[in-house]
Parts: structure tokens; sequence; C-alpha cells
């Protein structure tokens, strides 16, 4: 490896021993594990999953954990010429020596890069011919909620919370060594499905319809439930990880530290799968968090830290830790950042608290639709007057640009809703003129085409398709720039539709879909979540290819409507939602009904609670974050070694 | 840590001359700024910990005036060539010492670019092979030249690269195996052309 490394580009990305990486006596493990980010370094490396579990699986004395990350094909090519296998980063040592093979899917668009991996590795890219010496290929994440398309590569999928899950799999699988492998590969992964929270889809068999649709998903022997269940990590204050987050050695898209503040999502925004897999709302308590955000500090040196969640500013206690973070770090050269936020008047005094002393350049916020009627539908509750009302707020607090999020190609949507962004984002640069006094405030529309996910109250609708979706935004520009006054301080940021329509198929595809991964793969195709590298000509000629002599098609699996009782390919894996609600609630968006949050208001039914046995854990508790004394000018974090 | 002063202040650590991606350093040089007083030896182990297995501080003392900058202005490198006879290798090199200019091309992210390679170089030694013993060198069996060679720091910077190349140029000299380089010392050039140690004035005073 090392004379390789000369010859590739940005090399440090594959050398490992970052601060608080982990290398550990590979004799000393009972069980070892390699841990795949299937994207750049530059791109897995912060990832919280798999941080988490790295260091979860590392504390325990005879468990390892590695990682490895997909490599740039300008490395693939020279692996392929000196026989290099994929190796992990941390210790350099062959993926296929590891007992365990854990990836997590963020996105769907990982998956060619997993077969990279996996060829790499000298691992069979299909589950069914692999042996005892090949590692067990778990995936996790996101997309593990509905693995259908990757049943061929994979030999089981974790839906949820990954924390207890990975342990419980690592238990099961030093048992099964210790014991001697009696059974050899089939009986340890009998083993994990009987728990009920492993998927292996060899077990089950798919059967479907003459007309292509799936007719039933059941277990093909004993031993193997009907439905296998999410996991849910409940009190997160138990579970403080990571402890001791890695610090990049090479630039990464996220140069901070992140800590969770809280889990699950109950807005019920209809198009976010995120949203709805990962219920109930669990906090984790402000002192938890408190101590997450110091300690983090002291092992890593970070100058960022964002409070993590999917809608931050709804912490019951978000007022308190900002305030109490803000205290603790005023003065020094900690930044705090709070992502994901909603659009209202309370969020710029959080946004003030965090950037008292620092810049305040710009904010974020996500309408998603771009008119009152296209919100309703998916159930993003924000009035033009709330965001209106919130812009000059925070432009007349001295913050010089807006930048809103947006998503086209939403079900039922037409140009005129889509149209309406532009009107908003004159309306802003209108107001923050009117608030701040000055003529050079901006505003940038962010817009990302929409694709419906399983588990969601979209999962029946119609994607559409890529020419209308471009055809929308070229319209949207037009409007955009037909007021040059206001024109020229709005900026457009969008992707075309056709990456989207691709995600489409991944998304909601099922276990024939894999073959059209596998063509692409072997056609080159590589790293489809960047631009530079996604082929849709590739794409959609390799789903012509692979799916015409099973009678269906991309457009059959994408932007075709689903009945209510046709078996999505997900059914039997359950993310606790129950599928009439989910159904009521697509019907409900239809008729441009919304929904609150059962964290406010009354349970409305969605499923999780009673199917998991879980509840929404908030707070507020009512306590408070202590000050920490400074013990050095300019920094309250510093190293011990240091201080006399 | 100190930080820079403006709208986006970044931690005072400065580097002088760092060595190219792709070869060895025992001698690199980085100055760093704090706020108070910090013991050296505290400041030397709180480095090495954070640090990547490989690169290890080897010392840090408190700077007393002046910068690390001036104080600097050549490298020596060692140039292990697998499969160079060393008796080819110091043919190719007297040759090199003995031409006016040696123009190699470099790719940058500009494009070509053409630099004299000459000029930085102060001197250049074809260890004998007797030196490696005790070195975990391939089995003498195999062929081995070494070059120890003082490179001034200038601009456009000379990087090991391009002194090979420049052997390339003179003599047509190819290892058959890329070559390894490392840097074994950098400081000023005293007036016999050896390398005064940067960190001297501050150890003594």
């Amino acid at each position: 490896m090392e004379p390789l490394l000369p010859r590739i580009s940005k090399p440090v990305q594959y050398v490992g021993g970052e601060l608080n990486a982990t290398v550990k006596d590979w004799d000393a493990a009972s069980v070892r594990w390699a841990l795949m980010y299937p994207d750049a370094y530059e791109v897995g490396l912060p990832n919280q999953g798999v941080m988490i579990l790295y260091e979860i699986l590392n504390e325990l004395p005879d468990v390892l954990a590695e990682r490895t990350y997909a490599v740039w094909p300008d490395l693939e090519k020279l692996m392929r010429e000196h026989e290099v296998p994929q190796f992990t980063v941390d210790g350099h040592r062959p993926v296929k020596a590891f007992d365990l093979m854990g990836i997590s899917f963020a996105t769907e668009l990982g998956y060619t890069n997993m077969l990279t991996a996996l060829d790499l590795a000298g691992i069979p890219l299909h589950a069914a011919d692999r042996t005892e010496d090949d590692p067990i290929v778990v995936a996790g994440g996101h997309a593990a909620f509905n693995p259908e398309p990757i049943a061929d590569f994979v030999d089981a999928a974790v839906l949820g919370d990954g924390e207890e899950a990975v342990l419980e799999i690592t238990e099961i699988v030093k048992s099964w060594k210790a014991e001697g492998r009696p059974g050899g590969r089939d009986e340890v992964l009998t083993r994990l499905a009987e728990t009920g929270g492993v998927y292996v889809p060899r077990f089950y068999d798919v059967e479907y319809l003459p007309d292509g649709r799936i007719q039933r998903v059941v277990p093909n022997r004993d031993r193997v439930p009907y439905r296998v269940f999410k996991r849910t990590t409940m009190d997160l204050d138990a579970w403080p990880y990571p402890k001791q987050p890695l610090v990049p050695l090479a630039e990464s898209v996220h140069e901070r530290m992140s800590v969770e503040i809280f889990r699950g999502c109950t807005r019920g925004c209809r198009f976010c799968q995120a949203g709805m897999i990962t219920r109930p709302v669990r906090e984790r308590s402000i002192e938890g968090i408190g101590a997450m955000v110091q300690k983090g500090l002291e092992a890593t040196g970070f100058e960022e830290v964002g409070l993590l969640s999917l809608s931050s500013a709804d912490h019951s206690e978000i007022a308190e830790i900002t305030k109490g973070l803000a205290d603790r770090y005023e003065g020094t050269n900690t930044g705090l950042s709070l992502p994901s936020t909603r659009v209202d008047a309370f969020n710029i005094d959080l946004a003030n608290e965090l950037s008292r002393n620092g810049r305040r350049s710009g904010l974020t916020f996500a309408p998603e639709g771009g008119s009152e009627r296209m919100r309703r539908v998916i159930n993003k509750m924000v009035s033009e007057e709330d965001l209106i009302r919130t812009v000059s707020a925070a432009f007349s607090n001295g913050w010089r640009q807006v930048k809103l999020y947006f998503m086209c190609g939403l079900p039922t949507e037409e140009d005129e809703d889509v149209l309406q962004i532009a009107e908003m984002a004159k309306n802003v640069i209108r107001a923050g003129r009117q608030a701040s006094g000055r003529n050079d405030v901006r505003c940038t529309i962010s817009i990302g085409g929409f694709v419906p996910k399983p588990h969601t109250p979209f999962q029946w609708a119609p994607q559409c398709d890529p020419e209308t979706v471009d055809d929308r935004l070229r319209k949207l520009r037009e409007a955009v720039n037909s007021d040059r006054s206001l024109g020229r301080n709005i900026g457009m940021r969008y992707h075309d539709g056709k990456p989207s329509l691709i995600e489409g198929l991944l998304s909601r595809g099922d276990r024939r879909v894999g073959k059209v991964i596998e063509a692409v793969w072997r056609d080159g195709g590589r790293f489809d979540g960047w631009s530079e590298h996604f082929s849709y000509e590739r794409w959609t000629a390799k789903a012509a290819e692979q799916l015409e002599p099973l009678g269906v098609d991309l457009a059959w699996f994408t932007t075709r409507e689903r009945e209510e009782l046709e078996v999505l390919p997900w059914d039997h894996l359950d993310s606790g939602l129950d599928k009439e609600w989910l159904w009521a609630d697509w019907q409900d968006a239809l008729d441009e009904r919304e929904q609150d949050d059962c964290r406010w208001t009354p349970c409305f039914d969605c499923g999780v609670c009673p199917a998991m046995g879980t509840d929404i854990e908030v707070g507020p508790t009512g306590r408070k974050l202590l000050p920490i004394t400074p013990v050095g000018v300019g920094s309250p974090v510093k190293n011990p070694a240091l201080t006399p | 840590m100190a930080y820079s002063q403006g709208f986006s202040p970044h931690p005072k650590v400065s580097w002088v001359g760092a060595a190219p991606t792709g070869v060895a350093s025992e001698a690199e040089y980085v100055e760093v700024s704090v706020v108070e007083r910090v013991d050296p030896e505290a400041l030397k182990a709180a480095l090495d910990e954070a640090l990547p297995p490989g690169i290890d501080v080897v010392d840090v003392v408190q700077a007393r005036g002046g910068n690390l900058t001036e104080r600097i202005d050549a490298s020596e490198w060692r140039i292990e060539l697998d499969g160079v006879e060393p008796d080819a290798l110091a043919e190719a090199v007297a040759a090199l010492l003995a031409a006016g200019e040696v123009e190699v091309e470099r790719l940058t992210k500009d494009g070509k670019k053409v630099i004299d390679v000459r000029p930085a170089i102060v001197s250049a030694l074809v260890e004998p092979r007797s030196s490696d013993a005790g070195h975990d060198e391939p089995a003498l069996s195999q062929p081995c030249g070494i070059l120890m060679t003082v490179v001034r720091q200038v601009t456009p910077t000379v990087r090991p690269d391009d002194v090979l190349n420049a052997l390339r140029v003179v003599a047509d000299l190819v290892p058959p195996v890329p070559a390894r380089a490392t840097r074994m010392a950098q400081g000023r050039l005293d007036d016999e052309g050896r390398l005064v140690d940067p960190l001297q004035q501050d150890k003594e005073s």
C-alpha cells in the first residue's frame, strides 16, 4: 500500500491514526468488526453512526472495530494492479479477515461503492456465494429500512438504532465462534434472525403476481420471524457516544464536533423518512448535553460544536441549553451551531444567543414547499407571514443572509406551487431591506428533487419525472430573474431531477433492482452521490436491460402510483408505523389536511409507541447548566496536561 | 493556543518549508504561538499524544526572539535508489554538479512548469556501500545507491523528485523502482556549507 500513496490524490485519507482512533491487538480480540461508510473519507469520517458504533465496540475488552471507507477510482485502479485488498484505515488489515463487516447507508447512492469494497476485499458479491472465511456483511443506517435492492449482496440488515444491536450481534457471533462454529454460516445467520431484530434477506422468499407486483414475502425456514422489528435506544443519557469523537486528518465535510441533543422527530413532515423511522422523540438531558460538549471538546480540540438532531429548536429545554453553553464558552474560540431549525422568531433568539460574540453571517430555514397549499400537503406548517416575520427579525438583528430550502416534484405539485418560491424569495429581500435599512441583503434558495421514501405517507406517491422537475426549475429561474432589482440579491442552487429518479429506484425498489445495481457497477458505476461520477445514462440503460425481461421498468418503480393494498417490498420490515395510519396520512395529504405534533398535542396513533413498547421521552427537567470556571485565558477547554 | 485576529480567527501555527507529500522526514519545524507560558516538555508530551503514530515530536523549545523562517534556508536529503549501482549514481551526480544549469519539467496545478534545479543544489554525495551495514536495507545482492544532498529552499521549491529528474536529464539515470527520499535536517547554511540547527540559539539561552 505504502508505495502507492505518492501516486494518488489526497493520500492522507487512507493512512488512519487520527486523534481518538483505536488500534487494538488483533489476536486478543474474539470478535472483529470492519465498519464501513460507503463514501469517501471526507464524507464518511464525520458520520455519527459509524463513530458511535466504533467506540462502543472498541470499549469491549475482547472486541475490535476498525474503519474502512470507499477508495477513489485512482486508488481502486492501483489496488487492482498491485493486488492490494480493501483495507481498514486503523490497522491496515484486509477487510476479508474480519468476522463482520458493518456498512452504514445514510443514502442509497452508496450501493455501488459497497460492491467495489466487497470486490476489492475478495468477498463474493453475492451473499449466497460466501463461505465461513468471509465476513458477515451487515447493512445499517436509514436506507436499511428497505434493504431489498441490496438483498443479494448483504447477509443481514439491522433497522433502527445500532447501539444495542451491535452488542447483541457481537455476543451471538462470539458464542457461535466459541462453540466451534456449529452449523456454519447458516446457523449463525439463523441465530441472528431469530432475535427478531436482524433481517436476513435470504431466509425470505419473495413471490410475484403476473403483473409484476409482489404477492407476498415469507420466511423459507423455521426459527425465522415473519416480521423484523426496528431497534430503539431509549435512554440517550445512558449512551453518551461518541465520547471521544474522531478528528479527521484530511479536510472533511463537517469541520466540527456534533452532539446529538435528541433522536426522533414528530413534526410529521410527510416527505421525511428520517422523521418517520426514528420515532419516538427521545431527548438527551441538558446536563447530559453539557457534559458531552465539554468532554468532547477536551478530547478533540474542535472549534465548533453542532447541536445535532432532526429539528434542534424543538428540544424542550433548547433555550436553557443554548444560553448555558453560550455562557460557558463566551470569549473563547469555541463556536456553537444549531442545524435543522424551524421558522419562527424563537429561532432567531437562539441564533442570536449562539452568535453572541461571533459573526452573524447567514441563517437557514426550510419551508420545503413554495406555496401555502403545498406546505399543507407535506405537513410543513409554516405560513409565509411566519417566514417574513422571522427573516425580518433576523435582518434587524444584524444577520445579512438567509438561506431557504425547498423541494421540487412533491405530490400534487403544479407549476404555480414552485413559482411561489420566487415570490417568497422576493418578499424576503423586501422585508430584509426594510428591516435592515440596507440594500445588500441576500437570499439563497436551494432546491432539491423530492424522492418518495419507504415508511412515509408518500410511499405510495408517484415520483415526479425529471423532465417536469427540470421544466419547473427553469420557469422558477425565469421568475426569479424577472425583476432585476430583487433578483440580483437572490441566489438559486439546484440539481437537475435525474439523480433523484435513480435515488427513487433504489429507495422503493425490490430485489429485482439488485440486478440493475450490479450491472451498473460492472459497467464502472461508482460514487453515485457525486455529480461528477454519477451517470444517468448508464443507470437508465442498465435498468432497461435488466428489468425488461422481468416485465417491469424504471418508471414502474418510480413514477407509478401504488394502491392501498399493494404489498410493498418493505412491508415485512416493521418501523413501528401502522400502515393504516400511513395510508390515512397520505389521504390527508391529498386533501391538504395537516397533522399536529404529538409532542405538544395528544397522540394521533401513528402506531410506533405501542408496537415498539416505547414512549416519547422529553423534558423539561428544569435544571440548568452550571458555569465552568475558566482555567486559562482564552479557553475553558484546556488540556489537563498543560495545567500546572 | 493563540488565534489570529479578524473575521475568522485561525490558530497561529506556521510550518516552515513543510516536506512534500510522499517523502519521509526526520526534521520538520513548526512554530506554535501560545497565549500563556507552558512547560515545553508538557507541550511536547501533549502534542505527541494527539499526533498520528509515526509523527514524533523530537524537541520543543521556547522561542527567544527572531523567527524560524530566517533560520532555515536549506535541507539535507537522503535519497535511496534501490536497484541503482552506487558507481552509476556517482557518475550521474558528478555530471549534475558539473552542469551549469539543469532544467526539469514539473506538473503543477497550472500546467507544466520548467525549473532549473542546479542552482539550488549545494552539495551532493554518494554514500559508500559500506554504510549500509546496520540498516534494514535490501540484501546487498541488490544494489542500492544512496545520495546525500543539501538543497537550498528557493522559490520555486526544488524537491527530491526534481533532483531525481535532473539525474535523468544529465545522465539518463532512471531507477527501476521509485526512490525513497528522507529529509534528514533543515537549517541555515554556514560558511562551510553545513546546516546549523535552527533551534540552537533557543537551546543555548
